[in-house]
């Protein structure tokens, strides 16, 4: 491939969009209240079409006749680069919400740097994306507010799944290879100078949710590096059931 | 005549909002429908994805239900027939010479 | 009041239908044609919500990208329509609570289609051209009908719909028109899906208790006997178009009457699962009953945060 850096980069990019893309899927129908299951779908929806553009851009630069859906759905697990947090399970509503703000967080401050990438595609998809995350993260951060000042038990739930989330935030800041050559190249991101800024925002949000900001400082990391949780796997076979059942096809 | 009232249980639920929406700059907000939230900027967020998936609104208004008040439909007579017979409020009312055109 | 002007009002009313007059909810109306409508309206309330649960079952499995938005953005909708017409009955004075109750409990029926699994991608096609296309054909009646929140809240649903369909019909032409085994895969569901389809459309007009009321409420405007037939005229064309074939030996084009001549009903079916009993009701009303009763807790702090947040504003402005 002439510019495998650059693919990586994307797929680093879009499975953090496709693996919480299906995970507030398979929320569709199952959801507290009508509005908010039309809300979560909303949520989904989005990040699946910001996963096309990301995959029609890696398709053409992989330039191997691999379509958006080859890429999507036909990797093995260790070809996934998702961070650890977006595949962690819907236990229950205060861990999806929760999740969807530790994420929604970094990346909106992912994309609005994204925007300056002298890679036009990617700019440009950055520029389209933000303000469907900046929706993502209002939405998100009323939920924790919701939850952690709401009820005794909606504040034990919501601290709960924060700080069992918490542990995964951190390698939202690891650079990967792909990222540091993108970096030196001016397209990509430097995520390390993203890091004090998210402690501080999440920070905030959780005190006005009257939550407390977890102390631990022991934190997981792989996902970038194709090392996932257990959670994954389930969550591929899903995924891939029907390109690996019929392997070919058209639909 | 007869109200249906209802006995309301403990349980709070998500009180009703009704939803204006304007469709884009120059048009009135129209009513759209409405919705259950808890507060009105859930009513907003949900108005958004429920009545402006594609692409319906350029502004949303969200009224509390039961912060309407209605006229009732047994006052219509008194209401609003007295405004029938008074022509004189329409153009149509006033005779003009063939001659003038528009006015 | 008197008997009499109970009538008088009665009589005046169902002038007022006639003349094509709309009922708003403020108007006096009939008890029965309150509980009619309450009735119906939540009826298919319900059928909305119920019926997200076999398509929502292949969400995470969709075949590509675009299928998968493409069904989300559907099963979205249907959450939508539920919330439309489930907003039109609290019109009547019934709220979404205890609408839900009535659904839980199993006092309130949902559109028996639903109870059917769905076991296979094709199954979302089927779902779409037929389930979809049997509902149209009741549907777009009913934003003409008398009572003003419902034929508007169906004007919407009808409006939305309109991809409904031709998603499902266009999954089953890249199956019909892809591999054998994509073909077969379309048939069998095809052969699954049709008779359940035409059930889906009421028992026949001998059995159905409702009807005349209902058309005179213009909650109806054709018999179920007729809507059958213009269902099954207009998708058997459909079928042949790309080639698969309608599970039914006795189905011929009748050159006199101008319209398809088809087999019998398996009407003790139909009433199995209406009662109760078909292969999925347990499933569906538990998924139903679990997301309700796992949501309490959600629902009930965002109330609780709500007051919280409404008496901070009160002591700020004091």
């Amino acid at each position: 491939m002439k510019n495998e850096n650059l693919y990586n980069y994307i797929l680093g990019i879009a499975d953090n969009s496709l693996i919480l893309g299906q995970r507030m899927g398979e929320l569709c129908g199952h959801g507290p209240s009508l509005e908010t299951d039309i809300a979560c779908t909303n949520i989904s929806l989005d990040l699946f079409g910001q996963v096309r553009s990301y995959f029609q851009y890696a398709s053409k630069i992989a330039g191997d006749n691999r379509s958006e859906d080859d890429i999507a759905m036909l990797r093995k697990e260790r070809e996934y680069k998702n961070v650890l947090l977006v595949e962690q399970p819907n236990t229950d509503f205060a861990y999806t919400m929760a999740r969807q703000f530790l994420f929604d967080v970094y990346h909106l401050a992912f994309l609005s740097e994204l925007q300056k990438s002298t890679d036009l595609t990617l700019s440009a998809i950055a520029n389209k994306c933000i303000k469907e995350v900046s929706y993502h993260e209002r939405f998100s951060s009323d939920w924790v507010k919701r939850l952690g000042d709401g009820t005794e038990e909606s504040k034990a739930k919501m601290q709960d799944a924060i700080n069992y989330l918490w542990t995964y935030t951190d390698e939202l800041f690891h650079q990967t290879e792909a990222d540091k050559i993108m970096v030196s190249e001016g397209a990509g991101v430097d995520v390390t100078k993203l890091k004090e800024a998210y402690y501080k925002n999440v920070g905030d949000l959780l005190e006005v949710a009257t939550l407390e900001i977890p102390e631990s400082k022991y934190f997981q990391k792989g996902g970038k590096e194709g090392i996932h949780t257990e959670h994954l796997g389930y969550l591929l076979s899903d995924l891939q059931y029907m390109q690996r059942t019929y392997p070919n096809m058209e639909w | 005549m007869k109200q249906y009232l209802y006995i309301m249980s403990n349980k709070k639920n998500w009180p009703l909002w009704e939803i204006f929406v304007r469709s884009k700059n120059g048009l009135e907000h129209r009513h759209f429908g409405s919705l259950h939230a808890a507060d009105a900027e859930m009513a907003l967020e949900n108005a958004r994805d429920v009545y402006t998936r594609r692409n319906e609104g350029v502004s949303i208004w969200v009224v509390e239900s039961k912060n309407i008040t209605a006229s009732n439909p047994e006052n219509n007579g008194e209401m609003f027939e007295p405004a029938h017979d008074k022509v004189y409020r329409h153009p149509t009312f006033y005779d003009l010479p063939d001659e003038v055109k528009h006015m | 009041m008197s008997e009499e002007q109970i009538r008088s009002l009665e009589n005046q009313f169902e002038a007022r239908i006639a003349r094509d007059e709309k009922i708003e909810p403020k108007d006096w109306m009939p008890e029965k044609y309150r509980k009619t409508h309450i009735r119906q309206m939540s009826q298919h309330a319900h059928s909305e919500v119920v019926g997200m649960l076999p398509e929502g079952n292949w969400i995470t499995r969709a075949p590509s990208l675009r299928r998968k938005v493409a069904l989300l953005a559907k099963v979205q909708d249907e959450a939508g329509h539920g919330l439309y017409l489930y907003s039109a009955c609290e019109t009547l004075g019934i709220s979404r609570d205890e609408l839900y109750d009535q659904l839980h409990s199993g006092k309130a029926k949902y559109s028996s289609i639903f109870n059917y699994p769905t076991v296979t991608w094709a199954d979302m096609g089927a779902i779409g051209w037929l389930v979809d296309g049997a509902a149209i054909i009741n549907q777009v009646p009913l934003c003409n009908t008398s009572y003003g929140p419902y034929a508007r809240a169906m004007i919407r649903v009808c409006k939305e719909e309109s991809f409904h369909q031709r998603q499902g019909y266009e999954i089953m032409i890249k199956l019909a028109n892809g591999t054998p085994e994509q073909k077969e895969l379309a048939q069998d569901a095809l052969n699954r899906w049709w008779w359940p389809s035409l059930m889906m459309l009421g028992p026949t007009d001998a059995e159905s208790i409702h009807t005349e009321q209902s058309m005179k409420w213009k909650l109806k405007r054709k018999s179920n006997d007729d809507l059958r037939q213009q269902f099954i005229d207009q998708t058997v064309p459909q079928a042949e178009l790309i080639g698969l074939t309608i599970p039914d030996p006795d189905l011929k084009w009748n050159e006199e009457k101008g319209c398809y001549d088809f087999g019998e009903i398996n009407w003790d079916e139909f009433w199995q699962v209406v009662k109760g009993h078909g292969p999925c009701n347990k499933e569906r009303m538990k998924a139903r009953v679990g997301a309700w009763e796992e949501g309490e807790w959600v629902r009930d702090a965002a109330m609780a945060h709500a007051e919280k947040k409404q008496e901070r504003k009160q002591k700020q402005a004091v």
